[in-house]
């Protein structure tokens, strides 16, 4: 292992674990029924959408490679599968990983 | 020390056919393919799995270290891009708190908080009994985690195998199975309002700042959400 990538392994892991470490630290005295834990349930679907919605309009990665048109037309045809399965998880997922490769591929 | 038999129940809610396992396994071949591409070994690629259990953060530690940031750089990417672990552990643990508890079951499961493991808990901790939720919830952790571990050791074996379309069919599990996931959840207006804000004003951000607009975007259409919760919700 080189000492760079480890250190560089090591500084991800704690930034990723502080932001855990200090919401555990926030939570002691936070009561499941209070407004303040409401108003945290909302900040904490509201950031995951967010993070959702930018990884698919300005992605990292190999989804750079895609056009927007692509991705918009996989997001597209994903949520009408979602809604004609009657909200199942797995049919939009795989589906998606398949349509984005085969129009990828043309 | 830990309730064995709620701790199995919590491995196995992975085992549910429509769980996050699918869209988690995924995305970490992608991202141990990824990381063989650019030069990690395969004890890096498994030791940043094991330590970082976060995509997004696994993502800019592969940029990162294929322009050659700072660590210091590496650091604030990674927090910023991580930072929604915050609200989302806030919005977790007290719903498995319990004075019966050692701590250290929650400072070390604190680790497992990632948007899957953190919907099915959300999805399911009604079913548990209050003082036994954490060993359900480390159950749970445990079976995302070794996906994550383990999806990555795949990826990096069959990277060679792996050609671009099907890298980039992987990479669009994940986004896409938590959007229909978020889409499924909507049941509250503060919810809705929340995940729909939030979609729409994260990719505004990105505008005025790309680094930032997840915690502008999420923190103002969080607090809006919130606000309208506390006047239309029952």
């Amino acid at each position: 292992m080189t000492i760079e990538i480890v250190l560089a392994i090591f500084v991800t892991s704690i930034a990723t674990y502080s932001s855990r470490f200090f919401g555990m630290l926030t939570s002691e005295k936070i009561d499941e029924s209070s407004k303040i834990y409401r108003w945290f349930n909302c900040l904490a679907y509201s950031t995951l959408a967010a993070l959702i919605s930018r990884v698919l309009i300005f992605p990292n990665g190999v989804l750079i490679e895609t056009s927007y048109f692509m991705r918009a037309l996989v997001v597209l045809i994903s949520v009408v599968i979602f809604f004609i399965s009657k909200k199942n998880l797995v049919y939009p997922t795989v589906f998606s990983a398949i349509i984005l490769a085969i129009i990828n591929s043309y | 020390m830990i309730n064995f038999k709620i701790f199995l129940k919590g491995l196995f809610s992975i085992k549910r056919f429509d769980s996050p396992g699918i869209a988690l396994g995924a995305s970490f071949i992608a991202i141990g393919a990824l990381l063989k591409n650019i030069g990690f070994t395969i004890e890096e690629s498994i030791f940043s799995s094991f330590l970082i259990y976060a995509l997004p953060g696994s993502l800019v530690l592969a940029e990162s270290t294929i322009i050659g940031a700072s660590l210091f750089n590496i650091f604030l990417a990674v927090w910023l891009v991580n930072a929604r672990l915050y609200p989302m552990t806030v919005s977790l643990m007290p719903l498995l708190n319990s004075k019966n508890q050692p701590r250290w079951k929650y400072y070390l499961s604190c680790h497992f908080v990632a948007v899957s493991s953190w919907l099915i808990l959300k999805s399911n901790y009604k079913k548990i009994n209050k003082k036994e939720r954490i060993d359900f919830w480390i159950g749970i952790g445990t079976a995302t985690w070794l996906i994550a571990i383990f999806s990555t050791l795949i990826g990096f074996i069959s990277a060679d195998y792996l050609n671009k379309d099907m890298m980039i069919g992987l990479a669009i599990v994940n986004p896409i199975y938590f959007m229909c996931a978020m889409i499924g959840v909507m049941k509250s207006k503060s919810i809705s309002v929340a995940i729909i804000l939030g979609v729409i004003l994260g990719p505004t951000f990105y505008f005025v700042s790309p680094e930032w607009c997840i915690l502008f975007g999420g923190t103002i259409a969080g607090t809006v959400a919130f606000l309208v919760g506390e006047k239309y919700d029952n």
